[in-house]
């Protein structure tokens, strides 16, 4: 079935600050989604600031229950719809935190255990509603309130956490990554893993004008410098063979980190330059794991006329 | 009325069954692997139409218990000690969601020290979660609580989730004689389960919103009212139990030689058996001696408490748990709390015994000791300590 681009799910009014990454990921996930929906949410932004006691932004049925449990929440319902012999699909979206982190247990269980569900991670690279703390989704050097640049510290001190591949281990047999600077994208992403039987999985890339330092007119434009960078890598993999990436003439990591306040570290008081030869390293190493260079051919020397 | 030899967790397992749960969500913890090992077998051979999640961890399993009473199935749950710690956060959040439930408790220590044997520490340390607590005396009220209890947690005057606690290996794993109700009975006294909202595409609506400090405090009190109006309904449920199947429970709290009492004996569970006994042996030496038992320690039946206590001269509270750090020099378990709450403004004394912590053995012979240091006037204190601690 074609996706109702004109279908809104997601009422306006929410308390999402101006250019939230995690706001334009609910909207865009219910289009896909449709009415036919239960959504389970995570403590933390997109909970809080889509259901401010006595006001709702659901359109569909929703439940929030606690920061770690969403994809047991999930499991209970699809259950219960199992027996009772209803169809709605079951859709959990919660944060990276939630996610990679304190709720791993669950998740674990949930895609071992096999429902058919779809987890759709919404990745802002921190834990947001707290106040910016590092997660295991933070990437390399960024500064946190948890993982602060110092004097002696150059921000977080790990990579990304590489969830997708952790869910394709547990057998899922839809795994995507996806990024809001992406739309389309995304949303078809969401819903072949709605029509994939089985627990299905999509982390959507969405960043966060508040935590990451950037004006908030520019969040698909962060988005869109990740991916054109190498830090964050669009792909889908079918029973745990990637099958499809996004390719791009890559920049240098150095237009993606710029812009952004967490990792200014980097570039005042002087130039990090070895901290961001390891960033683009990290890029690199994505590139080549999942081969998404164009090649260009290569520019012939034309004289000026 | 046909009885049956069974071992208490088969029974309560058989029970649950006739209740019909459309998921039944556990984790397995001695002492109550038994229940969820028969209502495993029961699933896999078709006797029960539900739908038996393997969670990883009784994390999960309370949550997918919250995720499909929500979505508008019955569900079923049963844990202990560490396995009910470990759904601490989930258990205020499915009382606040206002999702019934019942799971059962088969009451065990909480470590350290490790232990895996009987007190009452797991499901009093819960006591503030919003949850409906019962507690059995023995096999066969433990299997009509199940009946009951889903019956008052799905009322929509109540709509809170219960504990039915009976007592780890003391009761969970003891042969006693039961009169299992048949389905046609459980089914005419237990309708299906009619949510009042439930997730559902036809009707949106949003569950487990946050509320700013302009609501919270209204929400912990609607909640106090539910457990309020459960008093009433549980005395009603009770008494209709009662007049179909002739076991009434219409009280919540149960008086035992209380005619001309001077000593009341206050307890919870299994060790009303054993003061029953000893309240029989010291009738016979001369001792005015009662039992006053409590069968829901929430909601807590506080007035009919005082009027059981009414006139006696003497209250010796058996505590299977302790509030460590309350009472000042002395020592308090939560039912004394609650004891000398529902009698303030008397001047009856009220004297606390904590007894039988991890398992160790009450007999008749420490009852008489209780009821003879209560008539010294002594208690606030552990019972049967090792010398060596002293
Ligand atoms: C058990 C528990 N621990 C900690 C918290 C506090 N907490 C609430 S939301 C949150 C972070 C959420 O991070 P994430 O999942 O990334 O979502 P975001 O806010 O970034 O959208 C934390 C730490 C909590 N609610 N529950
Ligand atoms: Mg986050």
């Amino acid at each position: 079935m074609a996706i109702d681009k004109t279908c809104e799910l997601f009422e306006c009014g929410h308390r999402a600050c101006g250019g939230c990454g995690a706001a334009l990921a609910g909207r865009l996930f219910l289009k896909a989604a449709g009415t036919e929906t239960i959504v389970v949410s995570s403590t933390g932004c997109m909970e809080v600031f889509s259901t401010p006691y006595p006001e709702t932004a659901w359109k569909v049925p929703w439940i929030h229950s606690l920061f770690e449990n969403a994809s047991a929440v999930a499991s209970g319902i699809e259950s219960a719809l199992k027996v009772q012999g209803r169809k709605e699909n079951v859709v959990v979206i919660a944060g990276d935190g939630a996610t990679l982190d304190i709720g791993v247990l669950c998740i674990s269980g949930a895609f071992e255990r096999g429902h058919d569900i779809t987890y759709i991670c919404y990745d802002n690279e921190a834990y947001m509603n707290t106040g910016i703390q590092r997660s295991g989704a933070t990437p390399y050097d960024a500064s946190t309130t948890t993982s602060p640049a110092g004097r002696v510290s150059m921000g977080n001190k790990r990579p990304k956490k590489d969830m997708p591949r952790i869910l394709a281990a547990h057998g899922s047999p839809y795994v995507a990554t996806a990024s809001i600077a992406y739309p389309a994208d995304f949303m078809q992403k969401v819903e072949k893993a709605i029509n994939t039987p089985g627990p299905t999985y999509v982390q959507v890339h969405a960043p966060c004008c508040t935590g990451w330092g950037f004006d908030g007119s520019k969040t698909l434009a962060i988005g869109k410098l990740a991916i054109e960078t190498g830090l964050w890598v669009n792909y889908e993999m079918v029973d745990g063979e990637v099958t499809k990436v996004k390719k791009v003439v890559r920049k240098p990591v150095e237009e993606y980190l710029k812009e952004q306040k967490r990792f200014r570290h980097l570039f005042k008081p002087a130039l990090a330059t070895g901290e961001i030869a390891k960033i683009q390293a990290i890029a690199d190493g994505n590139a080549e794991k999942y081969g998404i260079d164009i090649k260009l051919p290569p520019k012939k020397d034309v004289e000026p006329v | 009325m046909a009885l049956e030899i069974m071992e208490g967790s088969i029974a309560v397992a058989q029970a649950v069954r006739r209740c019909r749960p459309q998921v039944v969500s556990a984790y397995p913890i001695t002492p109550q692997t038994h229940i969820v090992e028969a209502l495993a077998e029961i699933v896999a051979n078709g006797e029960l139409a539900a739908d038996y999640i393997t969670v990883e961890s009784e994390f999960s399993a309370l949550s997918a218990c919250v995720g499909a009473v929500a979505a508008g199935s019955r569900a079923y749950s049963a844990t202990t000690s560490q396995g009910l710690a470990l759904m601490f956060e989930v258990c205020f959040n499915m009382a606040g969601m206002r999702l019934p439930l019942v799971m059962t408790i088969a009451n065990r220590a909480l470590g350290a020290p490790l232990s895996i044997w009987n007190d009452q520490q797991d499901s009093i340390s819960l006591r503030d979660a919003g949850w409906l607590q019962l507690y059995a005396e023995d096999n066969q009220e433990a299997v009509d609580l199940h009946y009951i209890g889903y019956k008052v947690a799905e009322d929509h005057r109540v709509l809170l989730p219960a504990m039915v606690c009976f007592d780890g290996f003391i009761l969970s794993h003891t042969y006693e004689p039961v009169n299992m109700l048949s389905q046609e009975e459980v089914d005419a006294f237990l309708p299906p389960f009619v949510p009042k909202y439930r997730l559902d595409a036809a009707s949106p609506v949003s569950m487990g919103m946050y509320a700013t400090p302009d609501y919270y405090l209204e929400f912990r009190y609607e909640t106090d009212q539910a457990q309020k109006r459960a008093l009433e309904v549980l005395r009603e449920v009770g008494k209709e139990f009662g007049e179909r199947f002739g076991r009434d429970y219409s009280e919540l709290v149960e008086s035992y030689q209380m005619e001309d009492a001077e000593t009341a004996l206050v307890a919870m569970g299994s060790i009303c058996g054993t003061t029953k006994d000893a309240i029989d042996e010291m009738r016979t030496e001369g001792k005015k001696v009662g039992l006053v038992r409590l069968r829901s320690f929430r909601p807590f039946p506080s007035e009919d408490l005082k009027a059981a206590l009414a006139g006696v001269t003497r209250v010796a509270v058996l505590d299977k748990n302790i509030t460590l750090g309350a009472g000042g020099a002395t020592a308090r378990g939560a039912v004394a709390l609650e004891v000398r709450d529902a009698l303030y403004g008397s001047t009856i004394p009220v004297l606390d015994y904590i007894i039988g912590l991890g398992g160790r053995d009450v007999r008749i012979e420490d009852i008489k000791k209780v009821v003879a240091l209560c008539e010294a006037g002594e208690g606030d204190r552990f019972y049967g300590l090792r010398t060596e601690v002293l």
